[in-house]
């Protein structure tokens, strides 16, 4: 560790706790303070010939590639080796994988990004804020397919540098020259995405936090009493014989 | 049994002229927003026509409301929960910014900056969403009193089905107005459609409400409503929908649109249900039971069983004496002369509406006879069987002798009330023939003709202990924030969000709102205005 350059440890270990820092406490102070504009921002009312196409396709292919970058980023390379798989039948399965999942999203996003363009209703309608986290998250996925173009061979063993600088990060024992080794596009792809974390608070990527599992296991019907600050599943009115001098004024809001 | 409070509409259509005004006011009150421009809380139909957005009642398009599976139990039209969250991203039973329409402006800077000029200058129309010049094709009424008639005739849902018996001349044989908001269902598709469960129904009352800050922009409640009378607003990307103007019914007022409606002819009141079987009687096998099981829903608020699981159920006492005054219970449930929109959708909806007899009344006179004689309207009901077919669609999911029954008892109103008015001896008989006594008849003009202010609104104040979160009064309004409905800065600054006029034309106990600004507008005259002293240490009241 002493070889590394202080601009490597600033890049690599400096950053990323920095941004790790502002993603949770963006988050945090997001939904606390602001659940107002927490929303999905959909502009299918305008639109909806390409979109069907288009946000499909992205939604559903960025999954699978947040999928594909957990198991390269978290399966140590002595698991898989120790269930028979070389290294070699790993690079070209998670390249055949990696490749569809991209060209799924990237096809999608440049629907999306067609539609956003072109389309006067939807263009007009995009704010500023939008157009940056657009081009930023186009930016980090074209950086990682590049990066994998460029290491089509498999001579950077991401699984021996890239994922442990990954992992070592989250058990607090960070290690720059991991990643001060990484291919340039590798580095570039990593600091895209370190820069869409630290905007994602802000964005409307947050909508990503609001995947509405909850649907699954609720009843149909929903009550609420405009008395209670909870929510019961089966209030009344309040009774009339509850004190006339109201206690500490209780907000309805969740604050 | 499980009683439950429902705040409910009548409309009583014979006296729609369709004058838009309740939408006016509506939308002064509650869309006049960016993002809210072609929403329609209340909008009014002239039917037959497309309604607004155009087909919405095409349900084997839009896929609302609910249906019966093979088994007959209740599902959801447009699909349930895992096909809700794998179309999360591309709701595919969404209708586009067209199919309502496209909002305008016109280039009034055109008008302001014109140079003396020897042409009178214009103001061009230009679209709300792209800013750009617009070709007008469309818009919330375009076909308001049948205009577009032949372009667009077969593309009223309702006429499928009696096309061939409509042919050409339905525009020339009836024609009314249908003015709607939210219906408030008792069974609503859009609560049951939404994955944030951020639409709920509020326990005390029924209304059904979006929760802003719970909503994440899905639209599945857009899809689910079959009335479409959810909307999402693009600007703030959350739906927003008719509030049945609640910080005014917890003051004891009527809503906007009733308030300002200058035919007089809605009703508001308070109805008590049993929300244990709601299920049960959304799940009626036969649509054209509907009406009669979501009737019978509908609890009698004399009866001591249903009074005292009501109190037990927490709903105070001054809100079961509204149900007993309430307009809505006599409409439906004594003289049974109003019926529910489409109960075929299955979501129990709960504005109702008298059914119009005009269209016969109409017929009657034109052909140079007694439009007052009840023999000649009866007879027009049964050989009318266009208007009486098409209102069966809206109203009773096609079934005939029902609306015939309902409208059966107009006509021998206005029949036996001319006797009374020409001070000649009424004929009981006239009453006797559609199952009423006089008496009732009488009461059943009063009500519907006579219509007084506090006799068409029975609307219990919110109570008291709880006035710190009613709305109107409340210091915090969720409303206000950055582009929603609120939108005042300074609530107190604002005569809507103040007390109302109910609340100051009697002794007022609500708490007004505290600190801040004062504004002597908001005072009373009674007491001290608040804020512009000290609070006197030590008391609460």
């Amino acid at each position: 560790m002493s070889d590394d350059t202080t601009l490597d440890i600033l890049l690599w270990i400096v950053l990323p706790y920095f941004v790790l820092a502002i993603f949770i406490l963006g988050h945090v102070w997001r939904f606390r303070t602001d659940q107002y504009t927490v929303t999905s921002r959909s502009s299918q009312l305008y639109e909806s010939k390409l979109l069907r196409f288009g946000s499909p396709l992205f939604h559903y292919g960025i999954i699978a590639v947040f999928f594909g970058h957990l198991m390269g980023l978290l399966i140590p390379q002595r698991w898989t080796d120790a269930i028979g798989i070389t290294e070699s039948m790993y690079h070209w399965g998670a390249f055949a994988m990696g490749i569809v999942a991209s060209a799924v999203t990237a096809g999608g996003i440049m629907i999306l990004a067609w539609r956003r363009t072109t389309n006067d209703r939807v263009k007009t309608v995009t704010p500023v804020g939008d157009k940056i986290m657009f081009g930023l998250l186009g930016l980090s996925i074209l950086l990682g397919i590049v990066a994998t173009l460029f290491n089509l061979e498999g001579s950077y063993n991401y699984r021996e540098g890239l994922s442990i600088w990954f992992r070592n990060f989250w058990t607090l024992n960070p290690d720059a020259s991991l990643m001060a080794s990484a291919p340039l596009f590798f580095q570039l792809h990593v600091l895209m995405a370190l820069v869409l974390f630290a905007i994602w608070p802000f964005s409307r990527l947050v909508h990503a936090f609001t995947i509405p599992f909850g649907y699954l296991n609720r009843p149909y019907i929903l009550y609420r009493s405009r008395d209670d600050t909870e929510r019961k599943p089966r209030p009344g009115w309040a009774k009339s014989d509850i004190p006339e001098v109201p206690g500490p004024a209780t907000s309805r809001r969740r604050k | 049994m499980r009683v439950m409070a429902q705040m409910s509409m009548v409309m009583n259509l014979d006296k729609c002229i369709g004058c838009h005004t309740c939408s006016v006011t509506c939308k002064q009150a509650w869309t006049n927003r960016d993002g809210t421009e072609y929403m329609w809380f209340n909008n009014v139909e002239t039917r037959p026509g497309q309604g607004y957005p155009r087909g919405y009642e095409d349900q084997e398009k839009w896929k609302g409301g609910w249906e019966l599976d093979k088994r007959g139990k209740l599902r959801q039209k447009g699909g349930g929960r895992l096909k809700k969250l794998m179309t999360l991203f591309a709701n595919p039973l969404l209708p586009d910014i067209d199919d309502y329409y496209e909002p305008w402006t016109y280039e009034y800077d055109n008008l302001l900056n014109a140079p003396a000029q020897k042409n009178i200058p214009t103001a061009p129309p230009k679209s709300q969403l792209t800013g750009k010049p617009i070709d007008v094709q469309w818009s919330g009424n375009w076909d308001d009193d049948l205009g577009g008639t032949y372009a667009n005739k077969d593309k009223d849902p309702m006429i499928r089905g009696i096309e061939e018996k409509v042919q050409l001349e339905f525009d020339q044989t009836f024609m009314f107005y249908l003015p709607r908001i939210c219906e408030h269902c008792m069974n609503p598709t859009c609560v049951a459609a939404c994955p944030s469960g951020a639409i709920y129904k509020r326990s005390e009352d029924g209304v059904v409400l979006v929760d802003q800050d719970d909503c994440r922009g899905w639209r599945m409640c857009v899809s689910g409503c079959p009335y479409k009378k959810v909307y999402f607003n693009h600007k703030t990307g959350k739906a927003e929908k008719c509030t049945f103007c609640y910080p005014r019914l917890e003051l004891g007022e009527p809503t906007i649109c009733a308030e300002t409606c200058v035919g007089r002819l809605r009703y508001i009141g308070l109805v008590l249900y049993d929300a244990d079987r709601v299920t049960e009687a959304a799940s009626t096998p036969d649509e054209k039971d509907l009406y009669e099981a979501q009737k019978d829903l509908i609890l009698d608020p004399y009866d001591p069983e249903v009074m005292a699981a009501a109190e037990s159920g927490g709903i105070p006492y001054d809100w079961i004496l509204a149900a007993q005054n309430s307009p809505i219970f006599k409409l439906i449930k004594e003289y049974e002369v109003a019926l529910p929109l489409h109960p075929e959708y299955r979501t129990l909806p709960m504005v109702w509406y008298i059914p119009p007899l005009s269209p016969m009344v109409d017929s009657v006179a034109d052909s140079g006879f007694d439009a007052e004689d009840a023999d000649n309207l009866f007879a027009a009901i049964d050989t009318l069987r266009i208007p009486v077919e098409y209102l069966a669609n809206l109203f009773t999911a096609g079934d005939v002798p029902t609306v015939e029954r309902v409208l059966y008892r107009m006509a021998a109103m206005r029949s036996y009330m001319r006797d009374v008015d020409l001070g000649r001896e009424p004929k009981e008989g006239i009453a006797n023939a559609v199952a009423m006594t006089g008496e009732t008849m009488q009461d059943m003009y009063r009500l519907l003709a006579i219509a007084k202010y506090d006799e068409r609104y029975v609307i219990p104040r919110g109570h008291g202990e709880s006035a710190h979160n009613l709305e109107g009064v409340g210091t915090d309004c969720p409303l206000n924030s950055e582009g929603g409905p609120g939108m005042a800065e300074e609530s107190e600054g604002a005569g809507m969000a103040g007390p109302g006029y109910a609340a100051k034309r009697e002794e007022s106990n609500v708490p007004r709102p505290g600190e801040g600004r004062v504004n002597l507008l908001n005072w009373d005259g009674k007491g001290v205005p608040q804020g512009l002293f000290p609070e006197p240490t030590g008391g609460t009241a």
